[in-house]
């Protein structure tokens, strides 16, 4: 594939809001996980949330989008002089040529829940307030971000579970190629909500405590939530030496369970190979890849299999989802933009919470924190449904 | 402008009163009444008995027009990568996680929680096709069909081979039918492929356009039209149904607030 610039870049988790945040944390090694105060959620897991949401006010013209899911994107999209990159980009292309392309997983269900609540006692109704397009359907998040950045040009939510914002990637592309658009506003918002705490939970796949992605006692995931946003251009010829770009993006779907990956992992094999393929590179030639590296026993078990089988054991790895939680639709452009920070400023997080790799996946799994200066990078992202997507990053 | 291009090899739709593809044509062009009718929903018998079981009726619908679409065009289903789009996921689905998440006790089934995806569809699919090539689930409220259209479209001009496209909503039950009032089901997909191959049925360049969305001239369908997001597709099935030699070859379909798709087609 013809490589795509990353021309803006911002992330916002339980880690903190913005690019400084999030890069000091991974530098200090902090996670954000604590044990679950959501709503009236009391489960014995620990969550990454993202604190005082509630106070993030919406512009009065968009009030009628207010929810926790919008007001994450919001609080997203202040960050790290995003919004002024898209205005800047719209207004040297057009508005009409800049596309809108978000991942979540459950947009504003939570307004939902809620409402459930408050349901009539007669007549079962819900309350007067309760506004299922603004706030709940899956395009609530993308129509509030394109009408926040004042975009007209396409604009599609990818909801694929926990490799939504991940698709949101080669969706994004495929337009940017075709010509129909010239920048594209891509990223993935999904926010805390009693559907997957409580779903999780009824699936068995919360950890106990905080989440240990590939150690040998891992025992489930840590859900959290996030709103990152990457600003998407086609590289001009003589790109800077420092941009990062988006070199390769592989596609597959598993075809085997709903909510099962394939044992071996074979179709997060054949994602990563179609990245390798698109970009024209061998396997040898990534220094390291952010893993899906959710926690629970078979997710990693199946990636382990399939990161040994495609790249042996000498591949650089490590999960992030220790430090902030699963963020689950946002995860996939979430751990994009921390590639990319690790490529820009040479760091390889090395991952937390995992005392002892589990020797059954004999993967190079980090630990600890490396400087060392990084050139391709890899980025896994595997969903319910079996919808896997690997995005392939690297310097000039 | 620019435009995407690629041919339709095969048609697939159910929705009221509107069996199949042949069915659906015959009342476009005007050769046959519609009969309003509840969506009937085939069993998914390509799936495996314990996935069928677990098979809601968006679930059903999207397979059920996507298998006749693929049946159409003469491929194999898992030679397909698939675009599936949907304003909203499977409202009965929602409607029991809800009620259970209102309860003390919030006891979610888990198979009530994997089918919550708005992938479902996209990964019954891939199961009951045997087919491991990408596939996309996307949501743009009223913007669904004409957001599933382009997607599909970009992907032909990016691999040059066939896709197909699932367009697919059914009506969410009270009290969300009271917010969300979408009547009943009703599902279209196409196999899209390269402009030029074989068996192509016709050409389409999409583009997007300032200009209003057509209409139907029957005031069923056109009511169909407006309260469906899928069905967003009847004027370019219409105009797919009535042949070459009937002006306009254009259609302009529902999309976003701000663009519309003006859709050329070429017999």
């Amino acid at each position: 594939m013809k490589p795509v610039l990353l021309a803006a870049m911002t992330a916002t988790s339980a880690l903190g809001a913005g690019l400084a945040a999030t890069l000091g944390a991974l530098r200090e090694r902090r996670s954000a996980l604590a044990q679950c105060h959501f709503e009236s959620a009391r489960l014995d897991m620990q969550i990454g949330a993202v604190p005082d949401l509630d106070a993030v006010d919406l512009p009065a013209p968009l009030a009628a989008f207010a929810c926790r899911n919008n007001r994450l994107a919001q609080l997203g999209l202040m960050q790290d002089g995003f919004a002024d990159a898209v205005r800047n980009s719209a207004a040297r292309h057009g508005a009409d040529r800049v596309g809108v392309f978000l991942g979540t997983s459950t947009s504003g269900i939570l307004e939902t829940e809620l409402a459930y609540r408050e349901r009539d006692p007669d007549s079962g109704a819900l309350p007067r307030r309760y506004d299922y397009a603004h706030r709940h359907n899956s395009f609530s998040v993308t129509d509030y971000v394109r009408r926040a950045l004042g975009l007209t040009g396409p604009a599609v939510t990818i909801s694929t579970a926990c490799s939504s914002s991940a698709k949101a990637f080669p969706a994004a592309a495929r337009m940017l190629a075709a010509g129909m658009i010239d920048a594209a506003v891509v990223g993935g918002v999904d926010s805390l909500c009693l559907t997957t705490l409580y779903g999780f939970h009824a699936l068995q796949l919360t950890a106990s405590g905080p989440c240990r992605p590939f150690d040998v006692r891992r025992d489930g995931l840590s859900i959290g939530e996030a709103a990152a946003f990457v600003l998407l251009e086609r590289a001009p010829a003589g790109v800077a030496p420092e941009a990062i770009l988006l070199q390769g993006i592989g596609e597959s779907a598993d075809a085997y369970h709903m909510s099962s990956p394939h044992p071996q992992g074979a179709g997060a094999r054949e994602a990563m190979q179609r990245a390798l393929d698109a970009a024209g590179i061998a396997p040898e030639l990534v220094d390291y890849i952010n893993l899906h590296g959710t926690g629970t026993p078979s997710n990693d078990s199946a990636e382990g299999h399939a990161i040994t089988s495609l790249f042996g054991t000498g591949t650089r790895c490590s999960s992030t989802k220790a430090a902030m939680g699963h963020t689950l639709g946002a995860a996939g452009a979430l751990e994009a933009v921390i590639c990319a920070l690790a490529l820009r400023h040479g760091l390889l997080p090395g991952g937390l919470n995992t005392h002892e790799p589990d020797p059954r996946l004999a993967l190079r799994y980090e630990t600890v924190n490396h400087d060392l200066p990084l050139r391709r990078v890899l980025s896994n992202s595997f969903g319910f449904g079996g919808a896997n997507c690997a995005l392939l990053f690297g310097r000039a | 402008m620019s435009e995407l291009v690629a041919c339709i090899e095969g048609v697939g739709v159910l929705g009221p009163g509107l069996s199949d593809w042949n069915a659906t044509a015959a009342v476009l062009a005007g050769e046959r009444p519609h009969v309003s009718a509840r969506t009937v929903l085939p069993e998914p018998t390509a799936l495996p008995a314990t996935e069928r079981r677990r098979a809601g009726r968006l679930i059903r619908l999207a397979l059920a027009v996507g298998a006749q679409a693929v049946g159409q065009s003469g491929r194999e289903a898992r030679t397909l990568p698939s675009v599936f789009s949907s304003s909203g996921g499977d409202g009965e689905n929602l409607h029991a996680i809800c009620e259970a998440l209102a309860t003390p006790e919030r006891l979610i089934s888990p198979t009530r929680f994997h089918n919550s995806v708005h992938n479902a569809a996209s990964g019954y699919w891939s199961i009951a096709q045997g087919c491991t090539l990408p596939s996309i689930a996307l949501c743009a409220f009223d913007a669904s069909f004409g957001a599933g259209l382009l997607e599909a479209m970009a992907q032909v001009a990016e691999t040059g081979e066939a896709v197909l496209l699932i367009a697919y909503d059914a009506d969410y039950p009270p009290p969300l039918y009271a917010k969300r009032p979408i009547p009943d089901a009703f599902g279209v997909a196409l196999v899209l492929g390269p402009a030029g191959a074989p068996g192509a049925r016709a050409t389409l360049r999409v583009g997007l356009s300032a200009d209003m969305a057509d209409t139907i001239a029957d005031p069923v369908l056109e009511a169909m039209r407006t309260s469906i997001p899928a069905a967003r597709a009847l004027p370019l099935l219409e105009r797919l149904a009535r042949g070459s030699g009937h002006a306009p070859a254009g259609v302009v379909l529902d999309y976003l607030d701000t663009a519309r798709l003006r859709v050329r087609i070429d017999a």
